[in-house]
């Protein structure tokens, strides 16, 4: 029952933050002169009366009180507005978006998780063997390297000599996995490893300190006194209590996540939710954006709870609070 | 008489008896970098790096191409594509416009290392200031405070990003403000957490006792203390802020052109793949091998900043390679560029977003 207190508080807590930050969102609209966006829209040559015309359909000539509640009784409904341009719903247009985005974000978790865990238990259980030290370094050029150069160099060096030759199962852009699992994973690799490197990198360096730290307690050296396996020392007594702060730091890295996401959309031509942000930003399309703004703090709002979750479940201790 | 006068004096006291030199911790850990080849190796690269930065202009005498001017006759192939690397006079060949790569790289340097010295410079003193306050006051401003610098650590930096640069419009002083504003979280949290704990010795309270302020407390009692860890960490983020830099300059958010960028020039290039490697190989180097040397230079004063180095591993031939275990010992696991990481005490209190 603690936890299900626990989770109503961190639900209740998640709604709030969405709430702030879609306000902070609505008052962006208010940033700037409306008639300036108006007069975008209505053209270069367009007269006083076009652009009092575009003001009063986008309902821009309302106080801010009322636009305000417009906007939040239609955020509450699901509905993010409409783009300023071609009058779509961005909720449609997200949704659209929403596949490839989808798609990057579940295999390049996965791949950042499998090989940044795996990695790092490795190094630490084989600390300063050839293998640790050779991690050690690709984790530094990791740490150091932007995801949009890691996306580069990996177009100009696999996906250009391999199409060169005739070798096309790997590509750009999106293919959904209707259209083929295997054309769908060609066309997601290359954005998968360029999102996981990164992130990889910071888990094979956090997961092999915090294992190396466990693997010195008194009660590991217990468990292999007492004749337990070595790989029943390392994965139910080391890695276990090494993992709990590795899980608590996902959260906070699930933002960071989302950067990668907007850059390697970009790279790849992957045509995803970040991608149209990126482009909204050059047609100044507010709505976009800010829908935008709001569908990533719910995210990240969310992927928090469910760490935390997934962090109760892991350590006892936190069930009790 | 001032207290260096008195040192100095005392300094100049002949002795029989060799005296014992004192050494500063600052000394110290100078001496233990000076033998750490790799770190060495990382600061060699970071001042060429500047070098290079500050003297672009001599460059562009000697190869007289500024880097703002297209050199469509000399700088392009009759198909309009970039010149390879020696052609013409150009080292490193053309970019997209037949301007001279190498001179647009020299001076997206000065952008780089500008921006990354300015907001960890600006990063590093809010951080700070805000770690004491909340550490040291306690109560609710460290409730505001430390839910803020969490909010701070978990949101996606590019987001907000982007919506600041459709409302503010991009250019240098915004892109050093948002990138400022993202700097100071993990350090506020690392100060915050020793402070909390460094208050509570006996010497802030003799320092209380004697009529010490607040401030005083903080600035000239505590913060002392926190130097090591705060270098540490401000030299591991001045390759965050670079690479953040490139990233929004790479999405169009950041500097404009005709300026040149390393993002921008990168992502430039992407136009020109299938004919044109060096457009992307050279910035992409110059890129890495200027973040790289910042993260090998800032874990390399970490180990030796961290008194445990020599004592726990008597001999200097490995303590190197054996510091590396512990990297992170002394900021608490700290992993840049990223976010900080400390073990957050989910015990007492359930992490908020």
């Amino acid at each position: 029952m603690a936890l299900l207190g626990f989770m109503i508080r961190r639900i209740l807590g998640g709604i709030v933050v969405v709430w702030l930050v879609a306000t902070a969102a609505f008052l962006l609209f208010f940033a700037r002169p409306v008639d300036i966006v108006a007069h975008q829209l209505a053209g270069r040559a367009a007269t006083p009366d076009v652009i009092n015309e575009v003001i009063r359909n986008l309902g821009l000539n309302q106080p801010i009180a009322v636009q305000y509640w417009h906007f939040l009784d239609n955020l509450v409904h699901g509905n993010l507005g409409f783009s300023y341009y071609t009058g779509e719903s961005v909720n449609t247009m997200l949704k659209q978006d929403l596949p490839p985005t989808g798609s990057l974000v579940l295999g390049g978790v996965i791949l950042w998780l499998i090989a940044g865990l795996t990695v790092g238990i490795i190094s630490a259980t084989k600390a300063r063997s050839l293998f640790d030290r050779f991690s050690t370094v690709a984790v530094l050029i990791g740490l150091s390297m932007p995801v949009f150069v890691i996306g580069e160099l990996l177009i100009l060096v696999v996906f250009l000599p391999l199409n060169q030759h005739g070798f096309h199962w790997i590509q750009t852009g999106y293919s959904g996995p209707s259209q083929g699992l295997s054309s769908w994973v060609g066309h997601m690799i290359l954005p998968w490893i360029t999102l996981a490197a990164v992130q990889a990198a910071v888990y094979t360096r956090l997961s092999r300190g915090q294992l190396l730290d466990t693997l010195g307690e008194d009660y590991i050296r217990t468990a292999r006194a007492k004749g337990l396996s070595e790989r029943r020392v390392i994965f139910r007594h080391g890695v276990r209590a090494a993992l709990t702060p590795v899980v608590s730091q996902l959260g906070v890295d699930v933002g960071q996540l989302l950067g990668g996401v907007v850059v390697t959309e970009t790279v790849f031509g992957l045509g995803g939710i970040g991608e149209t942000s990126v482009q909204a930003i050059y047609t100044d399309n507010l709505p976009v954006i800010i829908g935008f703004v709001i569908i990533a703090a719910a995210f990240v709002v969310l992927a928090n709870i469910v760490v935390d979750l997934v962090y109760a479940l892991l350590d006892p201790r936190v069930r009790i609070a | 008489m001032s207290l260096t006068g008195l040192e100095f004096v005392a300094q100049e006291v002949p002795s029989d008896a060799p005296a014992v030199e004192g050494r500063s911790q600052w000394q110290l850990t100078w001496r233990r970098l000076r033998q750490d080849k790799v770190a060495m190796a990382a600061l060699a690269v970071i001042a060429i790096m500047i070098l290079l930065a500050i003297f672009a202009p001599v460059f562009v005498a000697i190869t007289h191409h500024p880097p703002n001017i297209a050199y469509p006759l000399t700088g392009e192939t009759e198909a309009g594509n970039p010149v390879p690397p020696g052609t013409a006079g150009f080292w490193l060949g053309t970019d997209g416009t037949g301007r001279d790569l190498f001179i647009r790289i020299l001076y997206g340097a000065r952008i780089s290392l500008f921006v990354g010295f300015v907001t960890t410079a600006i990063g590093t003193l809010a951080g700070v200031a805000v770690g004491l306050i909340a550490g040291y006051f306690g109560g609710a401003v460290d409730l505001v405070l430390a839910r803020f610098t969490d909010a701070a650590l978990a949101f996606p930096y590019v987001v907000l990003a982007l919506a600041l640069a459709v409302v503010l419009g991009p250019s240098l002083p915004v892109i050093i403000g948002v990138i400022s504003f993202f700097s100071w979280a993990a350090i506020a949290r690392v100060v915050r957490g020793q402070t909390l704990s460094i208050k509570e010795k006996e010497y802030i309270e003799a320092a209380r006792s004697l009529g010490a302020g607040p401030f005083r407390i903080m600035f000239i009692d505590i913060l002392p203390n926190l130097l090591a860890p705060v270098l540490v960490l401000a030299t591991l983020y001045i390759p965050t802020a670079i690479v953040f830099e490139a990233t929004l300059s790479y999405l169009g958010l950041g500097i404009q052109p005709p300026t040149a960028s390393w993002g921008d020039i990168l992502a430039d290039a992407q136009n020109f793949y299938s004919v044109a490697w060096w457009y992307i190989v050279f910035p992409a180097a110059a890129l890495l091998i200027t973040t790289l040397a910042f993260n090998l230079l800032g874990d390399g004063i970490r180990d030796a900043m961290d008194p445990r180095t020599e004592r726990i591993f008597a001999g200097a031939a490995g303590r190197r390679r054996r510091g590396r275990l512990r990297r992170g010992a002394l900021t608490g696991g700290v992993n840049f560029p990223n976010a900080a990481y400390v073990p957050p005490d989910h015990t007492a209190n359930p992490p908020e977003i």
